[in-house]
C-alpha cells in the first residue's frame, strides 16, 4: 500500500493548551445544535403543559401580588420611579426572575447535560448558551403583562421605551455571564448548586426590585450600584415609565459589568472545558 | 492501489491523577475553600505536608499507543474492561483531550457511544430526531433530506408523532439507532451500540454498517466486547491491553491472541437461554440453560487435556419418544470441529415427558488452544427440529495443563482437536520397537 502524497488532515486533535475565547468559526459550524437545544427546552416548557406559557405570567404577577399586599400595603414600602407599587414591584419582578433563571439555567445546564458531553464532542459552550434562550422567551411573555397591568394603572410610557430591546441584551450579559463561570465552577464543584438559589435570595434584597433606589442612603448609594443589576434596573424602569428620571452614570455599571463578566466567563469556561468529559 | 489515511495516533497517552485535590472527579467547592482557610494557619504552625508527586497517583488510562487507519476500513477494537478501549475513542471523537501525543483525522467524524444520546422523553419521536441528528453533528438540512428514510429505517412510522416516553425500549432503540445509521461522517466510531435491540435488528444495523463501508468507502472503529461481531465486520483489529497496544493484525488473529492470553470472562460457563435468541425449530421443546462443568465447578475455560461435561436444561411442552440431543462445538470462525448425539453408538433416543429435563454429557477429548462455541439442537429421530440454538456458550481452551508440563511452546496451534496418539522413533537402521 502506498500512501499518496495526504492531504492536510481536517482536524488535529492535541494536548489542550491553550487559553482564548471560543472559536466564532466552530460556534457557528454548530449553531445547529444550539437551536436545537434552545428548541427542546422552549417546548418542553410550553408546548407538554397547558400550563407553561400560563407559568411564565403567573410566577412575576403572583410574585407582585404578594410583595404588593406585604410590603406596598402592610409594611408601607414607598414604591419609586413615579408609578404605583403594584407596577413597580410587577416590572421589579419580571426582570429579576428573567436574570435569575438565566443565570440559574445557565449554572446548572452543564451537570444536567452530562450525557452530552461524556459521549459527544461539540463546544461545550453551546450548552449555557442556550440554556438562556427559553427564560428569554418567558420574560418576552412576562413583558406582555407588564405592558397590560401598565395600561390598567394607566403608566405614561416615553419615547425611551424603544430603548428596551437595547437592554436585554445587557441583563443577559451579565446573566450569562455569571453563569458560565458558575456552570464551569459546577462540573467541578457540586455544591454550587447550593450556592446559586443564594445568590438569587441575597440578589434579590440587595437590587431594587421591591423597593426604590432612593431607599438607600445616599452615602451607601455608590457602594450598592456595584451590585450590576442595580444599573440594569433603574435603566429599565427609566425605559418602561415616562415619569422615570434618567438614572446618571450608574447605568455604565451594568455595561462595563456585563462585557467583562461575558468575556472573562468565555475564557473561564473555555479552560476548564477541556477536563468535563473526565470529571463529570 | 493508491490508499488514503483517515486517522492517525501518534504516540498519544492519556493519565488521570488519583488521589489529590486535582483528582477528576467531581468535589464540592465547599472544601477547597475550607482548604484555602486551613492553609495560611497551617503555615503558622507545624509545616504542611507538601502537596506534589509523593501524594499524587498517576494512572495512565493509555500510553504510547500509535494506529494508522486507512480509507474504508473497518477496524475494530477489543480488550478487557479498562484496558483503555473506550478512552481510545473518546479521544478519537475529540471528547477528551490527550495528556501527551497527537491525532490526526483526515474527514468528518461522528461518534456513537451509546444510541439516543440527548433524547429526551418529553419530546416526540420527530423532535427526538432532530435533536438527536443535531448532537451527532448532523445539519438541520441533512436531516430534512434523510427524515423519510429514517422513519423508515426504523420502522415505528405511525408513533412518530407520540413522545418518546410512550414508547418501548425496543422502539426507543431502533428509532435512535436509525437516526444514527444515517449519519453520513467520513469517520464513525462506535462504541458498543450493538449490545442493545433485539437480535434481527441487530443483524440489520451490523449489515447497514457493513454496506456502508464496503459501498461508501467510510470509515469505522469499532469498540466491542461482542468478538464474533469484531470478527465478521472488521478487517483488522487492535487488541488494547493495560493502555497499550498488545497485538495488532487481521481480527482473527488478535482476537485468537486475546482470547488466549485473557480467557473467556463473560459467560463464566452459564448461559441462561432467554425467548429473544436466535434459534429454529417448533418451539414444542426449549433449550433454557447451559452449563459447562469441569472439575464439578461452572468453567468457561478448560485446560489442555481436561475433559469437561455440560448440562443442558430443556423445557419439554409435547411429550416425545425418539428425542435426539444435538451437541456441536465450533471453532473460533464458525465452523463445526466435534458433532456428537446421544444416539451415537446404537444408543437408545431419549423419551421425555413434558417438564423440565437435564442433560448431562462428558466430553474426553483434547480441545486444542482457542477460542470455541457451543450449538445445541433437541430434534426427533423421525427428523423434526424442535429447537437449535447456535452459539450458546463461548469458551476458550487454554495452552497449559493442570500439573504437568502439557504444553506448547509457540502460540498457534493448527488445528482444534487433538486425539490420543502413540508415538515412537528409531534410528532408521535398527529393528521396529512396535509391531
Amino acid at each position: 500500500m502506498t500512501t499518496i502524497s495526504a492531504p492536510p488532515p481536517t482536524k488535529v486533535i492535541e494536548p489542550a493548551t491553550r487559553v482564548g475565547l471560543p472559536s466564532p468559526r466552530e460556534l457557528w459550524h454548530y449553531r445547529d445544535l444550539f437551536i436545537q437545544l434552545a428548541r427542546r427546552d422552549i417546548s418542553v416548557r410550553y408546548k407538554q403543559s397547558a400550563v407553561g406559557v400560563l407559568w411564565a405570567i403567573l410566577q412575576p404577577l403572583l410574585l407582585g401580588v404578594v410583595f404588593s399586599v406585604f410590603l406596598g400595603n402592610l409594611a408601607d414600602v414607598p414604591s419609586g420611579n413615579g408609578v404605583e407599587y403594584p407596577i413597580f414591584a410587577l416590572s421589579g419582578m419580571v426582570m429579576w426572575l428573567f436574570f435569575s433563571s438565566s443565570m440559574s439555567l445557565a449554572s446548572t445546564s452543564t451537570v444536567a447535560g452530562a450525557e452530552l458531553i461524556s459521549k459527544v464532542y461539540f463546544p461545550r459552550i453551546i450548552i449555557p448558551l442556550a440554556a438562556v434562550v427559553q427564560p428569554a422567551f418567558d420574560f418576552i411573555f412576562a413583558l406582555a403583562i407588564v405592558f397590560v397591568a401598565m395600561a390598567i394603572y394607566g403608566v405614561e410610557v416615553g419615547p425611551q421605551i424603544l430603548l428596551l430591546p437595547l437592554l436585554m441584551p445587557t441583563a443577559l450579559a451579565v446573566a450569562l455571564g455569571l453563569g458560565l463561570w458558575l456552570s464551569a465552577l459546577h462540573v467541578k464543584y457540586r455544591d454550587v448548586q447550593i450556592v446559586v438559589p443564594f445568590i438569587v435570595m441575597v440578589g434579590l434584597f440587595i437590587t431594587p426590585i421591591i423597593y426604590p433606589f432612593d431607599l438607600v442612603p445616599d452615602d451607601l448609594q455608590p457602594l450598592y450600584a456595584l451590585n450590576p443589576m442595580v444599573g440594569v434596573l433603574e435603566l429599565y424602569r427609566w425605559m418602561l415609565f415616562a415619569s422615570s428620571s434618567w438614572p446618571g452614570s450608574i447605568v455604565l455599571i451594568p455595561l462595563v459589568a456585563g462585557a467583562v463578566l461575558l468575556v472573562g466567563g468565555a475564557i473561564f469556561f473555555q479552560r476548564a472545558e477541556r477536563s468535563f468529559a473526565d470529571v463529570i | 492501489m493508491a490508499t488514503q489515511r483517515a486517522i492517525q495516533v501518534e504516540r498519544v497517552g492519556k493519565s488521570y491523577r488519583l488521589g489529590t485535590a486535582e483528582a477528576p472527579r467531581a468535589g464540592m467547592l465547599s472544601e477547597q475553600i475550607g482548604r484555602a482557610l486551613r492553609s495560611p494557619l497551617r503555615l503558622l504552625g507545624a509545616p504542611a505536608a507538601k502537596p506534589g508527586p509523593a501524594r499524587s497517583r498517576e494512572f495512565w488510562a493509555l500510553r504510547d499507543v500509535s494506529l494508522e487507519v486507512e480509507r474504508g476500513e473497518v477496524i475494530g477494537l477489543i480488550g478487557a474492561n479498562g484496558a483503555g478501549k473506550s478512552t481510545l475513542l473518546k479521544l478519537l471523537s475529540h471528547i477528551t483531550p490527550p495528556t501527551e501525543g497527537r491525532i490526526s483525522l483526515w474527514g468528518r467524524v461522528a461518534t456513537m457511544l451509546e444510541v439516543g444520546t440527548g433524547f429526551h422523553p418529553e419530546l416526540t419521536g420527530r423532535e427526538n430526531v432532530f435533536l438527536n441528528g443535531a448532537i451527532l453533528g448532523m445539519r438541520r438540512r441533512e436531516i430534512d433530506a434523510k427524515f423519510d428514510e429514517i422513519v423508515e429505517f426504523s420502522g415505528i412510522e405511525p408513533f412518530i408523532d407520540t413522545p418518546v416516553k410512550r414508547y418501548s425500549s425496543g422502539m426507543y432503540v431502533r428509532l435512535a439507532f436509525a437516526v444514527a445509521a444515517n449519519l453520513e461522517p467520513e469517520i464513525l466510531l462506535i462504541d458498543e451500540v450493538l449490545a442493545v435491540g433485539d437480535a434481527d435488528f441487530q443483524r440489520r444495523c451490523l449489515g447497514k454498517m457493513r454496506d456502508v463501508a464496503d459501498d461508501e468507502g467510510r470509515t469505522i472503529v469499532f469498540v466491542s466486547h461482542n468478538l464474533s461481531a469484531v470478527q465478521r465486520l472488521c478487517s483488522r483489529s487492535y487488541w488494547l491491553h493495560q493502555g497499550e497496544i498488545a497485538a495488532q493484525g487481521p481480527s482473527q488473529d488478535v482476537i485468537a491472541a486475546y482470547l488466549r492470553r485473557v480467557g473467556s470472562h463473560q459467560h463464566q460457563g452459564v448461559a441462561e437461554i432467554g425467548n429473544d435468541v436466535p434459534r429454529v425449530g417448533t418451539g414444542d421443546a426449549r433449550l433454557r440453560r447451559v452449563e459447562m462443568v469441569a472439575g464439578d465447578e461452572p468453567v468457561d475455560q478448560v485446560m489442555l487435556g481436561q475433559g469437561f461435561s455440560l448440562r443442558l436444561t430443556f423445557e419439554v411442552g409435547e411429550p416425545i419418544d425418539d428425542g435426539v440431543v444435538e451437541l456441536g462445538i465450533c471453532g473460533p470462525d464458525g465452523s463445526r470441529v466435534i458433532t456428537v448425539h446421544n444416539i451415537d453408538g446404537d444408543r437408545p433416543p431419549f423419551a421425555l415427558e413434558p417438564g423440565t429435563w437435564v442433560v448431562e454429557v462428558g466430553i474426553d477429548t483434547t480441545l486444542l488452544p482457542g477460542d470455541f462455541t457451543l450449538d445445541v439442537g433437541l430434534h426427533r429421530a423421525r427428523g423434526l427440529t424442535w429447537d437449535y440454538v447456535e452459539q450458546v456458550l463461548t469458551f476458550s481452551a487454554l495452552n497449559v495443563a493442570e500439573g504437568s508440563g502439557d504444553r506448547y511452546p509457540w502460540n498457534v496451534v493448527r488445528g482444534s482437536v487433538r486425539t490420543p496418539t502413540d508415538w515412537a522413533i528409531r534410528p532408521a537402521n535398527a529393528p521396529a520397537l512396535r509391531s
